[in-house]
């Protein structure tokens, strides 16, 4: 206070720029800022960086000579070639998926959609390569069904057409959500006004209906490719020779320890990721002719004609079998002794788990229990520091978060043990390093949740805390942080699966001394130890799932009752 | 002491551009004094908000200075300030009780606790909140969430009130009630306020002074039957309610009075005070539509273009030789509704007609 007065003694503005008054008015506010800014920079620019720097950058310098010499290797082209073509493929058949889940679910009669609702999201809450576990057991070579139900002995499970059913099931409920938030924000009204002017139900459906939902569609579609592109654990699993570039990076890292050849190749993964948030972000999003309240309006159900209703049921509950019988088919196989050789029942599986493998395991849970509230809390802040305090430096913070959420996360984990393995960063090795990449891969669902509610919370209730005495900081932890709390469980909860399933990334960061449980999956697959693999599995889902309902349920007994 | 003073406050937005590239307050100096309600009134986007706001300090000013009780708050963050706000959507906080809303202010005081529950106390008591005290402010009802909102600015005890359209939320007979509650309170704690509203009649009802602003400059600034009965400017006799602004000519003038003829069957002749008029000079004449009537034996004759039955009363609109006059009659149901087209004969209250002011040949170009 006496400083300000100080700094302008004629107690004019002219003195002091608008943006240094911001600071000076609330210094703690700004100071954590300036942290916050810092750490994005430090732990997702920086990291990227290093990595396309290193894509250029040889030993000798820029050597234009070794770029286009690697650029020439057909494994570069090959594995770009086989990522799109993986990405579009599953774009297009996710986002058909979730459109007809998420069009029966909110304009038909169909029966059970509280059931098709629960299963179409069980993908979301479990690794993606839980599918691919499913799998190998089902059609491989000793599958379940190609061998024991149809005979085949040289079944070839290993490709392209597996990745495709395996990634457009396990991204299908992102298309799913998307979409139906979409259809239940669309004023039924305008479906009404369409039938009342005399438009077929299929004339409605096509001329207004589905351009409403397009937006949603290609945003969908969008999400589903970066997500392709960027999953890792499914194309080690089962692409055989179907090489994607997540792979073909890790196994130059990790297999010809070519450090220029990694970093090329995840710096070629951030051109499609970037180009379809870009693209997302700036084409799709302004295409929304739904000003979206969160506020479903409501709907009148209008589609109970049988022609309509049973071939889109039978559709649906086709997925819902297929999702079902994967997931069961992991939990089966956690319970026998060698799937498909010997099939007696056995508890050895998750005796192993928790006796050799049980480290690994609180590891996990360790891990991610300490990135989750960092994260989610870290998400809060960020989103009030953007919407609401417009310091200067902001577009650092917002771009920092941004380039961390749209890059993939083989990129990071790589760009972390390039960065981070010298001082005074020497963070190689350390749990923090995992944490790291936990909270900064998962940062920006909670601010663009938390950015959503704050732009509904009237700005005038946290003027009334300031003109009664509080500072910025005591507002944002007492009046904002509360106010928040939809958005921070929401938060919390993509922070906790995300970092308890997560692959790409911290397989570069898992040392001896910190292993995860996501990254003990895959080499057990890889050694053939399938049946420790889905207990490992099946404890993760059922882990999650726990978290879940109880923070659902803390949320709900906490929420004041109105 | 917490007189406030704005000297040479203006205001310009970063970014505004066309219409809105002027300042949204311009030069402006007023004067709070000691214990008084002043009101901001003015037509939408006159700077009303922004003038308060820099009060409470969410604004700072481009250029000026702010002080109140002598100290310089000009840039003063917002919670060293000590002011009290009533905010237009209350802005109770939802997940705090009503006593915990109160309480809010009151802890980060640090006061003994005994004194702290003193205050919360008798702060609800003197609102008639304590029944509710409990409860979620979602669970009140509008007047009641406005008195919680009331309380929970007062009970820190500030320097200065400030109100920004506190009534606009609520419907019409809630708001005069709680209109002159709120008066009642401010005039028993005696806090020097400043209440914006663009409602004219809540304007002179609740305030000491009204101060009437257009295009972030102030108009006038006088008490409320001042600002209704002798405007300085047209602008301002329009916006304090009807009003027929008609043209006239000054035909004689003596020491004490002066004759004004508005039409060949309308003339006045007013008191002149200490103004001066020169024979066949144009002047603007306030004629409020009240002091207008219909009166068989009336020298004025208008002819009738519109009628509008209002219940109460009727409102005409006639052509007085080219001019417009509106005038309204509660005597209809007697003399029974003119039609359009017919002359009516009417007479004229002289005493409370205004002549404006001649410094603003300029200002009625622009209001018309
Ligand atoms: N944050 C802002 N940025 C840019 N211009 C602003 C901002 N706030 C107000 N203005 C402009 O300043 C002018 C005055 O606005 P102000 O809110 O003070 O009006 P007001 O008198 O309170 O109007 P109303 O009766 O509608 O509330 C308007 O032209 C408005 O567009
Ligand atoms: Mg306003």
């Amino acid at each position: 206070m006496t400083l300000v007065s100080q700094a302008t003694p004629s107690g004019r503005t002219g003195a002091s720029p608008a943006f240094l008054r911001k600071i000076v008015v609330d210094p703690w506010l700004f100071g954590i800022f300036a942290v916050v800014t810092l750490s994005v920079l430090v732990f997702a620019a920086l990291p990227i960086f290093t990595v396309l720097k290193q894509a250029v950058i040889t030993d000798r310098g820029f050597d234009l000579a070794a770029l286009v010499d690697t650029l020439s290797k057909p494994f570069v082209w090959e594995s770009l070639f086989n990522t799109l073509l993986l990405g579009a493929t599953s774009a297009v058949i996710a986002t058909l998926i979730g459109f007809v889940l998420a069009f029966s679910a909110t304009r038909t009669t169909m029966p059970g959609k509280t059931f098709v609702h629960a299963v179409a999201l069980l993908p979301i809450i479990s690794p993606p390569f839980v599918m691919a576990l499913a799998v190998v057991i089902l059609f491989g070579r000793s599958g379940l069904i190609t061998r024991e139900l149809l005979g085949i002995r040289n079944a070839n499970v290993y490709g392209f057409h597996s990745l495709v059913l395996i990634q457009s099931l396990a991204f299908t409920p992102i298309a799913y959500l998307n979409i139906r938030g979409m259809l239940q924000s669309i004023d039924s009204a305008l479906e009404d006004a369409s039938a009342s002017l005399g438009a077929s139900r299929w004339v409605t459906f096509s001329r207004v209906t589905l351009p409403l939902v397009t937006p949603a569609v290609l945003s969908s579609a969008l999400l589903v490719f970066v997500k392709s592109v960027e999953d890792f654990g499914n194309p080690m699993l089962i692409g055989g020779n179907f090489n994607t570039l997540a792979v073909e990076a890790y196994s130059q890292m990790v297999g010809y320890f070519d450090l220029h050849a990694g970093a090329l190749l995840a710096s070629l993964m951030l051109v499609p990721s970037i180009t379809a948030f870009l693209v997302h972000r700036y084409w799709v999003s302004k295409r929304s002719y739904v000003t979206v309240t969160g506020k479903p309006t409501a709907q009148t159900i209008r589609i109970s004609g049988a022609a309509v209703v049973l071939p889109l049921s039978i559709l649906c509950y086709a997925i819902v079998f297929a999702i079902l019988l994967f997931y069961l088919t992991v939990i089966y196989v956690s319970f026998t002794r060698l799937p498909g050789i010997d099939n007696t029942l056995t508890f050895d599986h998750y005796a192993t788990v928790f006796t050799a493998g049980f480290q690994t395991l609180t590891n996990s849970l360790l891990l991610a229990g300490i990135a989750t509230p960092v994260t989610a809390i870290a998400g809060m802040l960020i989103a009030y520091l953007l919407v609401r305090k417009a310091f200067p430096g902001s577009f650092l913070l917002r771009w920092g978060t941004l380039l961390s959420f749209a890059a993939p996360g083989t990129i990071l984990g790589i760009g972390y043990v390039s960065t981070f393995n010298a001082p005074p960063l020497l963070l190689t090795g350390t749990a923090f390093i995992v944490v790291a990449a936990m909270v900064v891969k998962n940062l920006q669902v909670g601010i663009e949740a938390g950015s959503n509610q704050l732009r509904q919370i009237d700005k005038s209730i946290e003027e009334a805390s300031m003109t009664l005495g509080a500072s910025n900081t005591r507002t944002f932890f007492q009046i904002t942080l509360p106010l928040l709390k939809p958005a921070l469980f929401t938060s919390l909860s993509y922070a906790f699966t995300r970092s308890l399933t997560t692959l790409s990334a911290v397989i570069f960061l898992v040392s001896a001394n910190w292993t995860l449980i996501t990254v003990t999956i895959l080499s057990q697959v890889e050694t053939l130890k399938i049946g420790v693999a889905a207990a490992y599995c099946s404890i993760l889902v059922f882990v999650v799932l726990a978290i879940l309902a109880l923070m659902q349920f803390l949320l709900s007994s906490t929420s004041p009752k109105r | 002491m917490s007189k406030v003073i704005f000297s040479n406050i203006s205001k310009r937005f970063p970014g505004a551009s066309g219409a809105a590239a002027g300042l949204a307050v311009d030069r402006l100096n007023l004067v709070i004094e000691e214990g008084t309600l002043v009101t901001l009134l003015g037509p939408s986007g006159c700077g009303k908000t922004t003038t308060l706001r820099m009060l409470a300090g969410f604004e700072t000013p481009s250029d000026g200075a702010i002080t109140i009780g002598g100290r310089d708050v000009t840039n003063v963050p917002v919670n060293a300030r000590n002011v009290g706000m009533v905010f237009q959507s209350y802005a109770l906080f939802p997940h705090m009780t009503v006593r915990e809303n109160v309480e809010y202010g009151v802890r980060l005081l640090n006061l003994p606790r005994h004194e702290m529950t003193d205050r919360v106390s008798s702060v609800l008591a003197t609102m008639a909140l304590e029944t509710y005290a409990d409860r979620s402010p979602s669970r009140l009802s509008g007047g009641q969430q406005q008195r919680v909102a009331l309380a929970r600015a007062v009970v820190t005890q500030p320097k200065v009130l400030l109100f920004d359209e506190p009534l606009s939320n609520l419907d019409a007979q809630l708001r005069e009630r709680m209109r002159d509650e709120l008066r009642a309170i401010q005039l028993r704690l005696g806090i020097t306020s400043l209440y914006v509203t663009h409602d004219q009649s809540e304007a002179m009802a609740i305030s000491d002074r009204v101060v009437v602003m257009r295009n972030g400059i102030i108009e006038q600034d006088d008490t409320p039957l001042n600002v209704y009965s002798r405007p300085g400017t047209g602008f301002v006799a329009e916006f304090m309610g009807k009003a027929n602004i008609l043209q006239g000519r000054v035909e004689t003038t003596d020491e004490s009075t002066v004759s004004i003829r508005i039409a060949s069957t309308v003339a006045f002749t007013l008191p002149r005070g200490n103004r001066a008029f020169k024979p066949g000079e144009q002047v603007r004449c306030v004629v409020r539509p009240e002091h207008i009537r219909v009166d068989a034996d009336g020298a004025m004759q208008a002819k009738v273009r519109r009628v509008v039955f209002q219940g109460a009363y009727v409102e005409y609109l006639t052509d007085l030789e080219g001019q417009e006059c509106v005038f309204l009659d509660s005597d209809y149901y007697r003399t029974g509704v003119a039609e359009v087209g017919q002359m009516l004969r009417l007479s004229v209250d002289t005493q409370p007609v205004w002549i404006l002011p001649n410094n603003e040949a300029a200002d009625m170009g622009k209001a018309a």
